[in-house]
């Protein structure tokens, strides 16, 4: 035998194995349910996280509309993901970094990047409207799975660095397990036990393919055993156990801990885009049933029985929704053209004497027409 | 000048050993990693020694996952860290693919000049050395096709020396093609000398009659050639190119005006190969001076072959000569 070669007892490879349900502390009902090992977030969190929520839900409607009227070159919908954005962005520290997908627009707002910034990449604008040093996140990232390398790379960076109190989130999909890329980043991510956490959102529909013809594993979580990283199986619905799960790996990463899988069951609503059909490949009795288990809703719930939201707070909370829906078509309004001369200003530090030839006959083209 | 000392004589492997080993030295944010480049020292011992005196944090094995060894090194890079990777082999970069083209030579571009990424791609590649399947592939097209990357290859050591050094220090990310066949060709080096600028062309032999167009494995075969050259009559002038991406139009134009013809050289096959853009650029530039199409030697249209067939299809002196008798001489033509 390989002398090198690790030997794992069952016990220490079990506490890698996820649950056999997926973890919950509040459920479908909005009731609290026991959850060892994990804690419900404080009062003044789970206010704060549907707070989100409601606004992120707003937003996210509020951008389809925008899609449908023409604003907004295509809107890849992420309600019903509500409380895996939300919870997931809320979890971060100050100096955490997130490296999401183009689904991932509410959590972009719950992490404070402003709507019409997250937007610009959809509208067609540019292909990234925000700071990403600034706001410590990656680009959305379009090519799937090829954001969790970058994740473990600025991850491991920080390490080497010697900051210890950076940690790395990556949001997926169930799709994404599927690339070669989720498997170089989950094996290096343990190898040099960087301090990332994979997200994976399984919201049942690559597209049209259904989770069940995406993977034959027990469930996505499970495959972090394999990279001798823990796998965390929780109810994606939950903002609560998402919240409590992602802060617990992140702090578990900055201390030093390694790299988690999180697989988080929910369920994307919406078509993958509006120019999607999603009554080929799914029936509306199993949307009706998701819908049931609306994440927003039972955050409401919850915190409407545990005395933390009145008549008066739900009223306040839709009038901010509003306002902030109404700020974004505002500023999606905004008719201003980006200038054809930024073509050529970031391919290169310096432009190249080609990309000036380029950009004078450009230039010409314009003055010709105008 | 204390050439003695200065320009000590070494092969094109010592030369880019000497560059890694002096950035890392001077500059703490660079990193080196790859397969095989800690303790093995890289299977052409490019790397031989530097874990040995960096430490393993800033030159370290990865496990062997070429997608992971680019990807994550634009996560570095974002950081603050200029991360200079090795591809074991040309063939073996194919998997990063994906990472090179949607990300590195990108993200520039689709964050609006927010992010720069700083890394060098170091690709050995080309053929000439009896490898077996997917060992000898000339790459190069895949990536002077992709804007946002700059590639470059170096024909001498002390270009390897030069460029490397210059790679490493660019804001934006290098492909950096090293031509395997010649990592162990020797030659002067001179460690204070910055050359002409990484994305200039230089004439390595000047002449009269013709010139010829080669970069890293090839300027030596197109020297070889000159000077057999020769004795047949021709003076021929040879430019390497060094930069295949930025191109320097000024420098390959001037020489084509002069001569009045082109043969350009490559070992990656002809159709739609680098070639071709550089017959292009030529024509474009020089119609009125040429007195024949610029002329192509390439390697054959198929598929890498095994080592015992390769002598036929490279390129050779010979058949640069063979090119270079074909651009329509008239009598007074020749030098």
């Amino acid at each position: 035998m390989n002398p090198d070669r690790k030997t794992y007892d069952e016990k220490t490879a079990e506490a890698l194995l996820p649950t056999a349900e997926p973890l919950q502390l509040v459920d479908a009902r909005g009731a609290r349910v026991d959850c060892p090992g994990h804690e419900l977030p404080s009062d003044e969190q789970l206010v704060a996280l549907h707070r989100a929520m409601v606004l992120g839900r707003r937003f996210d409607t509020q951008a389809s509309a925008l899609t449908k009227q023409g604003s907004l070159a295509v809107y890849p919908s992420s309600r019903g993901q509500d409380a895996c954005q939300v919870g997931a962005a809320l979890a971060l520290g100050p100096k955490d970094w997130l490296f999401p997908t183009y689904r991932d627009s509410m959590a972009l707002v719950a992490h404070g990047i402003d709507p019409a910034e997250v937007l610009v990449l959809l509208r067609g604008d540019g292909h990234c409207g925000y700071d990403v040093h600034a706001t410590h996140t990656g680009p959305q990232c379009t090519p799937l799975a090829t954001n969790t390398l970058h994740a473990v790379g600025l991850a491991h960076a920080a390490r080497l660095t010697g900051d210890d109190d950076v940690a790395v989130l990556v949001l997926l999909g169930d799709g994404a397990t599927s690339e070669g890329d989720t498997h170089e980043a989950l094996n290096v991510a343990a190898v040099y036990r960087a301090p990332v956490v994979f997200l994976v959102q399984n919201n049942g529909y690559a597209i049209s393919v259904p989770f069940s013809q995406q993977s034959a594993a027990p469930t996505l979580a499970h495959k972090g055993i394999g990279y001798g990283m823990p796998g965390v199986l929780i109810d994606g619905n939950d903002v609560a156990v998402v919240h409590s799960v992602v802060t617990a790996a992140l702090d578990r990463a900055r201390a030093g801990g390694g790299p988690t899988l999180i697989e988080a069951v929910t369920y994307r609503l919406e078509a993958h885009t509006n120019a999607d059909d999603a009554t080929r490949y799914r029936q509306k009795s199993e949307v009706a049933d998701w819908l049931t288990r609306d994440p927003v809703e039972r955050s409401r719930v919850h915190l409407r029985a545990a005395g933390l939201l009145d008549d008066a707070a739900e009223t306040a909370l839709q009038a901010e929704g509003e306002k902030q829906a109404a700020a974004l078509r505002t500023a999606m309004q905004d008719e201003a053209e980006p200038d054809p001369a930024s073509l050529f200003a970031h391919v290169y530090d310096k432009p190249t004497a080609l990309l000036d030839e380029q950009a004078a006959r450009l230039a010409d083209e314009l003055a010709e027409q105008a | 000048m204390t050439t003695a000392t200065r320009t000590p004589s070494m092969t094109m492997a010592q030369a880019l050993n000497t560059a890694l080993r002096d950035a890392l030295a001077d500059d703490p944010s660079v990193l080196v990693f790859g397969e095989d480049v800690g303790p093995l020292g890289g299977v052409f011992r490019v790397t031989d020694g530097l874990q040995e005196q960096f430490g393993d944090t800033r030159v370290f094995d990865t496990p062997l996952a070429e997608s992971a060894i680019v990807g994550t090194a634009i996560g570095m890079a974002m950081y603050g860290l200029r991360p200079v990777v090795e591809m074991q082999f040309d063939a073996f970069a194919y998997p990063a693919f994906e990472q090179v083209v949607s990300h590195l030579a990108k993200l520039r571009n689709r964050t609006r000049g927010g992010v720069s990424l700083p890394i060098v791609v170091r690709i050995p590649y080309g053929g000439g050395i009896g490898g077996v399947e997917h060992h000898s592939d000339s790459s190069e097209a895949y990536y002077t096709a992709t804007p946002g990357l700059t590639v470059v290859s170096p024909g001498t050591p002390q270009d390897a020396y030069t460029l490397l050094r210059q790679a490493i220090a660019c804001p934006d990310p290098v492909i950096f093609l090293e031509p395997k066949r010649r990592y162990w060709g020797k030659g002067a080096v001179d460690v204070a000398d910055t050359g002409p600028g990484m994305d200039r062309a230089v004439i390595r032999r000047e002449g009269a009659s013709a010139t010829i167009l080669a970069y890293g494995p090839m300027v030596a075969t197109a020297l070889e050639a000159a000077e057999l050259g020769v004795a047949e009559g021709y003076d021929l002038e040879v430019v390497d190119l060094r930069s295949l991406s930025p191109f320097d139009d000024e420098t390959v134009s001037a020489s084509v005006r002069k001569t009045g013809r082109a043969v350009v050289v490559h070992e990656a096959a002809s159709f739609g190969g680098y070639g071709a853009e550089v017959a292009a650029r030529v024509t474009e530039r020089c119609f009125h001076h040429l007195e024949a199409p610029v002329a192509r030697v390439t390697g054959l249209d198929v598929p890498y072959p095994p080592p015992k067939l390769e002598e036929h299809f490279l390129p050779n002196p010979e058949r640069i000569l063979d090119a270079v008798a074909n651009l329509q001489w008239e009598r007074e033509d020749r030098a």
